[in-house]
Parts: C-alpha cells; structure tokens; sequence
C-alpha cells in the first residue's frame, strides 16, 4: 500500500478561518484576493494585500503554507488585474499560485518562473495529455483534478503523470458538471464561476411565498419548491429540481456534499498528493470541524488504522452526502 | 473586410445513422456553408455509431466544395477517449476541432481549430492558441460582445461566433438523459436518441429553461444573433457558427447568409427564422452582457 502522506489543504475565506485552519492541522491553507480573480467572490470574503502578508506570516510560523487561488478567466482588456494578482502574491510570499487560465499561467511562467504552480479544479484537467500539457507548456507541479474521475481512474493517472502532483477534493460543496465549463449560471443570472468568481449569486436569489410554501429563485429561474414545513435551501442551479420527462426531480444532483472520510484508505493508496476541503465561503465552525475530521482521518489511517467516524452531518449540504465521481454508481 | 463565413457546428445530438447521413449529404448537396464540423463531442459511447459512415460523408461533403473539421470530444476522461483523439489529431490529411486542451496539445504544432468548449476568455489565452497551431478559433459562448471585440482587435487568427442554435451550456460525467429515465451511465440503453433536438427541463412552475442532451446541458433557447451580424462583421468578425438543430438547417444557413450580404433585413431575416423554428424561444442575451436566456433583440419576439 501507497504510504505517501498526502497533505491536507483546507479552506480559508477569512484571516480567522485560516488561523481555524492551521490550529485543526492544517498544512495548506488555500485563500483568494478580495475580487473578481477567484472563484469564490462572494462579499465579506476573502484577503486584502496587507492580509494576505500577515496570513503568509502566520503559516509560515506555524509550519503550514499558504496557496493563492487566482483562478477565474481574465476579462479580455483587463488581464493587467490578474496580472496583478498573480504578482502580488509571488511577491507576498505564497507558497503556490492556483491558476486555471492558460494565458495566466503563461504570464505567471514567464515573469516568475521560480513560482510554484497549480493548476485549478476550473481548468478541468482530466486526462494525462491535458496534464502534461500544463507540466511542459507552464512548469504546473500539481493539477487539482475536476470532480469526474472514479478512485481507480485517479490511481491508474498518478502513476502515468509521475512526477506531476495531484489534490483531489475530499469534502464539501460538489460540482455536478466539469468545473470551469458550466455557464449554466450566467445563463439564468449573467454571473459565473469562469467570468465573475461566483456561481448562483446571492445577488440574484429570492424566496417567494407561494400558497403552499417557498419557491427559492434564482434571477426568473424557479430553483426549487418547499412545503411550509421545510428548511428552504440555497438555490444552487445544479441543486434544484426541474421536470423533465414529466416528472419533478433533482435532475442534475440532490443538495449534497461531497464526504470521503470512508474513502481515505482507497484515496491515500491512489498516490494523490493533497487532499482538498472545499468551502472558503464557510464560517470557522466548518473549517474547525471539517479540517480536524479529515486530520485525524488521515493521520488514522497512515497509523494503519481505519478513519475515526466523525459527525459531519449537521454541516454538510441538506444534511445529505455522497462519495460523488470517485464511486463509478454515480455517473 | 474578409468575406463572411458560415460553419456549421458538430450535430450534437444521438441521431439515428439514417439521420445523420442524409443530414449530411442535403448539407453538401444543398447548403450554403463554407465549413462543417463532424465528430462526436458529447459521449464517447457514442462514436461508434458515427465512424462507419464517417469516410463517406467526409468525401461527399469535400467533393461539394465544404471545408471539413473533425471535432473532438470536450471531456476526456479514459485512455480509449484519448487514443481517439491522438489517432484524428495527429493525421495529417484532417483539420480538427479541439474542444478539450488534450486534443489542442496532442495535435503537436499540426494546424486546428480552436472550438468553443476551450476555454477562450482573454487575449493572452487566444495567443497561446494560436501559438500551438491554431488558425481560428470559435469564441465561448457566454462572452459579451465588448469581450468579443477586444479578441478581435488583438487576434492574430481569424474569430468564430456562435450565431444560432441552443448554447452548449455545461458537460459531465454524468449523464442526465439516463438518470431522468431511472437508468444509470453504464447500462444507459442510448435513451438520448429519444432527444434529438434535446430533452425538455423546465422549472417546477413550468418555465423552459435547458436541454439536456445526454452528460451535456444546453439552452433551451436558441440562439439567435441575425440582428448582430453587422455590428460583428464591424467588430472583425468573419466566421459564425450554426448549431444543427431539428429544424430546415439549409434554409437556417440561406437566412445568415442573405443577411449577411445585405440581402436580407435583419428583422425580416428574424421573422422567416421564427417561421422555421415553430415552437421555439429565442435569446441572445449573452452578446449584450446580459443573462445568456434573455433576449434582447425585441424583433425576435413575437
């Protein structure tokens, strides 16, 4: 069995998350700029410059290292803000760039070529030759793989891109369709992950009393219904119910997150170099929960044992969860 | 100002081989358009249905003076997946259509098409393309038209526009067409056949709002932007795109192409498409910045 330590690299949409982060074990913490160039653009969130130094400074003091996602799609005629992003951040001190842009990655290879890059979830690399593609073209060390492949497909590519790293997502929000290539959002709303950093804005949702409950919306788009007896949820477009063949489902996926505490054994053994929390939107209650499950998950099962069961339920999605693409049932 | 191009766009849907291949021969014998993409770019189950009548359409199409492209899959996930890619992309008597980074880099500096599941939001990213070998590239779909101006500026390689048709709007994994129908991916039984312009997803207040054609989501709407070729045409723009549909595509192709050349107003040119496409809502709100479902252009609604 594969005993690589893979590292755990958790959340953080706040400097007190990060700190939450680095106290439950962190050993990466992954943060944004406060703008447009992540894809979690969400207002209150995310880091200022003179932030972003001072969380460099406590995670380097405290042995955990600091990964800068600037991973949306440049703005054609405003690349100079990524380009900005992209220097900032080296010059701060991050330990990684996760970039998802092909003309990002270039400037970022060119300019600082000593800099360690990632490549994002929102490119969707899938395969080896998209793969080796980012490794050769770009100097990428490490490819965030999109939520599409099956535990023995992620093994079976670790061991054809070595030494290329790959992170995996282990737990949180899950997207349904290939991250990075869903306009599903802007389609109902303007706004997406690839264009603005967001996904479902909440700009753009609305609960209408109906007379036999809520509708949450989004944009004109009816999302969902919920009896009055129901906790109405977020309108997450690929979340909602829709009627397709005459029948009223969640079509796309239920309102679930992604759990793989029972999947770490087969994950380590895959040879994957991160392991990744989703969720920099969430509070520190998330982030000290999650992180220290997934902490003493991992460490168990590198002691030989099996992952304690920790009690996520009360914080993931409509208190439902699934191990998602990496069990093949799913597709 | 180059001369005005049509391509048709890859038929994305599970048509019966019957279907495709007399699709394809009234395309040669009787359409106006200067290019056609054919491949499978949805389910790589699929490709075996298209690839034993594959060589014939191919001659038939070349042999009426149509460019032809062959378009790739847009998620690549398994070593199968990529063998077909590398086999097309690196023949040197065909021009593909990338629509996933592995293809772009597996054509190893030979010319192609860059498609519109790549994605190309900026400048820097449309060089880099056209460093790898790309002679054109097609524009994603939700960039508006400030956006599409800029590339044009820049660009050192000819544009493609998505000018008519429902938007791809997402892939996955999963494929929808099965799950609606109690089935899963693996034992799927090809119910997407019974989509072939898309199955119905509406919202439960009975709104249409996508289409799904088996792991791909599409608009509901179609396309329309008759009422901005000429601005486009300003902007640099020389190729446009149609996506085939279950509608008269050559007569789809003759309004574009009388609009185009100044033969046709815009709004007349709208009328006869509404006329063509019976049923069915148009959008263009993406173009004007807006949510890609609205449509902007007032005459196109009835």
């Amino acid at each position: 069995m594969n005993q690589q330590r893979p590292e755990l690299v958790c959340p953080a949409g706040t400097p007190a998350a990060l700190k939450t982060a680095i106290e439950a074990g962190a050993d990466a913490v992954y943060v944004g700029f406060r703008d447009e160039t992540n894809a979690r653009n969400f207002p209150g969130l995310n880091f200022s410059r003179p932030e972003l130094k001072d969380a460099i400074g406590l995670a380097h003091r405290n042995g955990a290292k600091v990964l800068v996602a600037i991973n949306t799609f440049p703005r054609a005629g405003a690349t100079d803000i990524w380009h900005r992003a992209v220097d900032d951040a080296v010059t701060l001190g991050a330990d990684a760039l996760i970039l998802a842009d092909i003309g990002l990655l270039a400037y970022a290879a060119e300019r600082h070529p000593e800099a360690r890059l990632h490549l994002s979830v929102q490119a969707a690399a899938s395969n080896p030759a998209s793969i080796r593609f980012y490794a050769e073209r770009f100097g990428v060390r490490r490819v965030v793989l999109p939520r599409v492949l099956t535990v023995a497909e992620i093994k079976a590519l670790n061991a054809e891109i070595a030494p290329i790293e790959t992170e995996v997502f282990v737990f949180g929000g899950l997207c349904v369709m290939a991250e990075g290539r869903c306009a599903l959002s802007s389609y109902a709303t303007g706004q997406s992950p690839n264009s603005n950093g967001v996904c479902s804005p909440a700009a753009a949702v609305r609960y209408v009393e109906t007379e036999t409950g809520t509708a949450s919306m989004l944009g004109e788009i009816t999302v969902n219904h919920f009896r009055h007896d129901e906790p109405a949820g977020y309108p997450t477009l690929c979340k909602g119910r829709f009627v397709a063949q005459d029948q009223a489902s969640y079509l796309f996926e239920e309102p679930t997150s992604l759990n793989t505490l029972g999947l770490l054994p087969d994950l380590i053994d895959a040879g994957i170099t991160a392991f990744k929390i989703e969720g920099r939107q969430r509070g520190r209650a998330y982030v000290a929960a999650v992180v220290s499950a997934f902490r003493q998950g991992v460490d168990a099962v590198l002691a030989g044992g099996t992952p304690p069961v920790a009690s996520l339920d009360a914080i993931v999605e409509g208190g439902r969860e699934t191990a998602g693409a990496y069990r093949k049932a799913w597709r | 100002m180059n001369p005005a191009r049509l391509t048709l766009g890859p038929l994305l849907y599970n048509w019966s081989a019957e279907a495709v291949r007399d699709f394809y021969f009234r395309i040669a014998d009787e359409a106006d358009i200067d290019t056609v993409c054919i491949g499978e770019v949805v389910c790589a189950k699929r490709a075996p249905f298209l690839a034993p009548q594959l060589p014939e359409i191919v001659r038939r199409l070349t042999a009426a003076g149509k460019e032809v492209v062959l378009s790739t899959l847009a998620l690549v996930m398994s070593a199968a997946d990529l063998n077909l890619i590398a086999e097309t992309a690196t023949d040197d008597g065909v021009l593909i259509e990338a629509n996933d980074v592995s293809a772009a880099a597996l054509a190893g500096g030979r010319p192609f098409v860059a498609g519109p599941l790549l994605n190309i939001y900026n400048e820097d990213t449309l060089a880099c393309f056209a460093g790898m070998g790309a002679i054109r590239a097609c524009l994603p779909a939700e960039l508006p038209a400030t956006a599409i101006a800029t590339l044009a500026e820049s660009a050192s390689i000819p544009l493609e526009i998505q000018a008519f048709g429902r938007l791809p709007l997402a892939v996955s994994a999963r494929c929808y067409a099965a799950r609606s129908r109690s089935l899963a991916k693996d034992g799927c039984r090809f119910v997407c056949a019974q989509d072939p312009d898309g199955m119905p997803v509406d919202t439960l207040d009975g709104v249409p709002f996508l289409a799904v054609n088996g792991t791909q989501t599409l608009s509901h709407h179609y396309l329309s932007l008759l009422g901005m070729l000429a601005p486009l045409r300003q902007a640099g723009i020389d190729r446009f795109r149609l996506w085939p549909q279950t509608v008269d595509m050559v007569a789809v192709a003759d309004l574009f192409r009388r609009t185009l050349a100044g033969d046709l107003d815009p709004a007349e040119a709208g009328d006869r498409l509404a006329d063509l496409c019976p049923g069915r809502d148009f959008a263009d709100g993406y173009i004007h910045g807006r949510e890609g479902r609205v449509l902007v252009d007032m005459e196109m609604a009835d």
